[in-house]
């Protein structure tokens, strides 16, 4: 289940990987009541991968990551309502080229630290695209939000439905988009020399790997990712909000990810699910105390499994497989 | 014969402590040396400076005849320099062959690809199956660091660094903590090794040293107290008295 790429990696697709395909669409026909939380879990799934990018496979620790999703999702609704471009595919790919340019520049600056000078400077970095979404009203609209984002029909053909089944549809092929060059990059020559960062930088330096650059890239390219994830927030709800920059919405994704297991590929798919499904549960039976439901499932997972929830199917596949 | 590497009153100081005072060295091209000395010398501080992991606080250093005190690490390696560590630096939990393979990717310019799978570098996979198959590690190719006896991880140690190619190479005791029954595998291994390649090794063993080595640098408070043959350094009264006390190895 623990997917590294290397040298001596089958890079092949193997058929529990279309579980989570075939789950999807069969969400799309069984709960056609519940697409817009279905649309916001994809999206999480997305914006959780390109943060297990970095954390899981390149060993890079962030508590910052909210500010590449928060900047793509006011990069997207800032074009939709204030340039009068609402093309969605344009929107998204100016939310990536948003995070990215962000990622290039902060990363350059940040990936020369290490440990806790870095996770302090990620929250900085959040902190200060916080304070100027915060002030730039004109722009952003400040603490009301950004509100009249118009999103055309996709392709000029299939429009945003109330139901939102285009929202959710449109969320699931771009989450495929995003998946499949993750996967790519974790096999790649290029993902087996993050693992090895991540497993000994000292190493990495001696065999003449440009250690930082190699950071920075991947770096950048998360964040791109995280871009386009809050693009897709932007355009499923039709407004953003100051909380899309929150350094709640960056620790709430990395709870996300521990619970489904960091540097797996498929943690960044079961975190959500569990997380936000739980979340909308506990939210419904105790509105006043679905932090606290949360809060147990976290302690529960790191004191028990610390590969997640796909650690413990781990665990017990192995058991199995032993016993057999 | 010309000097792979060489350096010119290389000096580094930490404040007021110097460990590495004014070193003037020369390794030959296809050299076997060894640089030898007390703990504390500066034998790995000397060897990190060579690498550029350490910035020389004043002094040069030259990789056949070019000034590279002030290029980057990952350049020098791709000039010709490679390294062993003191203590294993490997990746443990990747697999021998993972490990030698990084390496070898990077030498090749295969390092930085996104979208073709790393096992479908074929050359890459098999130049690294050759050079472990040379070390006798072939048959642990799939085993990781972790669940490998300590003796074939310095072995490992060795092939990631000849998986660079490289001219000159800088082994810093590769047999240190290696059973004696398992250290004459590594000796078989340095005897082994390409002889265009210029070897530095540090070591503490002696026997190693004196079997292996055509030339001796005795390093003392980051000093070179004395070069020369292994013959004379086994006679030469100041090396005795500072490091091999009363031992003789004519």
């Amino acid at each position: 289940m623990r997917h590294e790429g290397g040298y001596s990696a089958d890079a092949r697709v193997r058929w529990p990987e279309f579980l989570p395909w075939i789950v999807a669409l069969a969400g799309l026909f069984l709960l056609p009541e519940y697409l817009s939380l279905g649309a916001r879990i994809l999206v999480y799934i997305l914006y959780a991968l390109s943060l297990d990018l970095i954390v899981g496979y390149a060993g890079i620790i962030t508590l910052g990551h909210s500010a590449y999703f928060g900047v793509g999702a006011y990069a997207a609704g800032i074009l939709a309502a204030k340039a009068g471009i609402t093309d969605p595919l344009a929107q998204l790919a100016a939310a990536g080229a948003a995070g990215a340019l962000l990622g290039i520049g902060t990363g350059a600056i940040i990936l020369r630290t290490r440990a806790l000078t870095l996770l302090m400077l990620t929250l900085a970095i959040t902190s200060v695209c916080l304070e100027i979404a915060n002030k730039a009203t004109d722009l952003t609209g400040g603490a009301d939000g950004l509100s009249g984002v118009v999103v055309a029909p996709v392709l000029g053909l299939f429009r945003f439905d109330i139901f939102g089944e285009t929202a959710y549809l449109y969320c699931l092929v771009i989450l495929l988009v995003g998946w499949w060059l993750v996967r790519k990059m974790i096999y790649s020559p290029f993902g087996a020399s993050l693992t090895g960062v991540r497993e000994n930088s000292l190493r990495m330096h001696a065999i003449g790997a440009p250690v930082y650059w190699r950071l920075v890239l991947v770096y950048t390219c998360s964040a791109a990712i995280a871009g386009v994830a809050g693009g897709l927030i932007t355009q499923t709800n039709q407004f953003v909000g100051l909380n899309v920059l929150s350094f709640e919405s960056a620790g709430e994704l990395l709870v996300m990810l521990i619970l489904g297991g960091v540097g797996r590929i498929y943690g960044a798919f079961v975190g959500p699910v569990v997380y936000l499904i739980a979340q909308d549960l506990f939210a419904k039976q105790f509105p006043e105390y679905w932090g606290f439901g949360i809060g147990v499932m976290l302690v529960l997972v790191v004191m028990f499994a610390r590969g997640g929830i796909l650690g413990i199917l781990d665990a017990l596949l192995a058991r199995l497989r032993r016993k057999s | 014969m010309s000097a792979a590497l060489e350096t010119h009153r290389l000096c580094k100081s930490f404040g007021a402590l110097t460990v590495a005072d004014d070193i003037d060295f020369r390794l030959q091209t296809g050299a076997r040396h060894a640089l030898i000395g007390p703990n504390g010398a500066g034998k790995t501080t000397f060897v990190n400076m060579l690498m550029g992991a350490l910035a020389p606080s004043s002094g040069r250093i030259a990789l056949g005849g070019e000034d590279i005190t002030a290029v980057g690490q990952a350049a020098r390696v791709k000039r010709g320099l490679g390294r062993t560590f003191q203590i294993n630096a490997l990746f443990r939990r990747l697999s021998v062959l993972d490990n030698v393979a990084l390496g070898v990717a990077e030498r090749r310019g295969v390092a930085r690809r996104m979208l073709r799978a790393a096992s479908a570098h074929g050359e890459v996979r098999d130049e690294s199956m050759e050079l472990l198959a040379t070390l006798g590690l072939a048959e642990d190719a799939n085993q990781r660091i972790l669940d490998l006896p300590y003796g074939k991880q310095r072995l490992v140690e060795i092939a990631i660094a000849l998986g660079l190619n490289p001219r000159v190479l800088l082994l810093d005791e590769p047999a240190a903590g290696v059973p004696s029954v398992e250290s004459h595998r590594i000796l078989q291994v340095l005897d082994n090794l390409p002889g265009h390649i210029a070897i530095l090794i540090i070591e503490h063993d002696m026997d190693l040293v004196f079997r292996f080595a055509q030339r001796i640098t005795v390093l003392v408070q980051g000093e070179v107290l004395v070069e020369g043959p292994p013959e004379e350094i086994a006679r030469d009264r100041r090396v005795h008295q500072v490091y091999l006390g009363e031992q003789r190895h004519v």
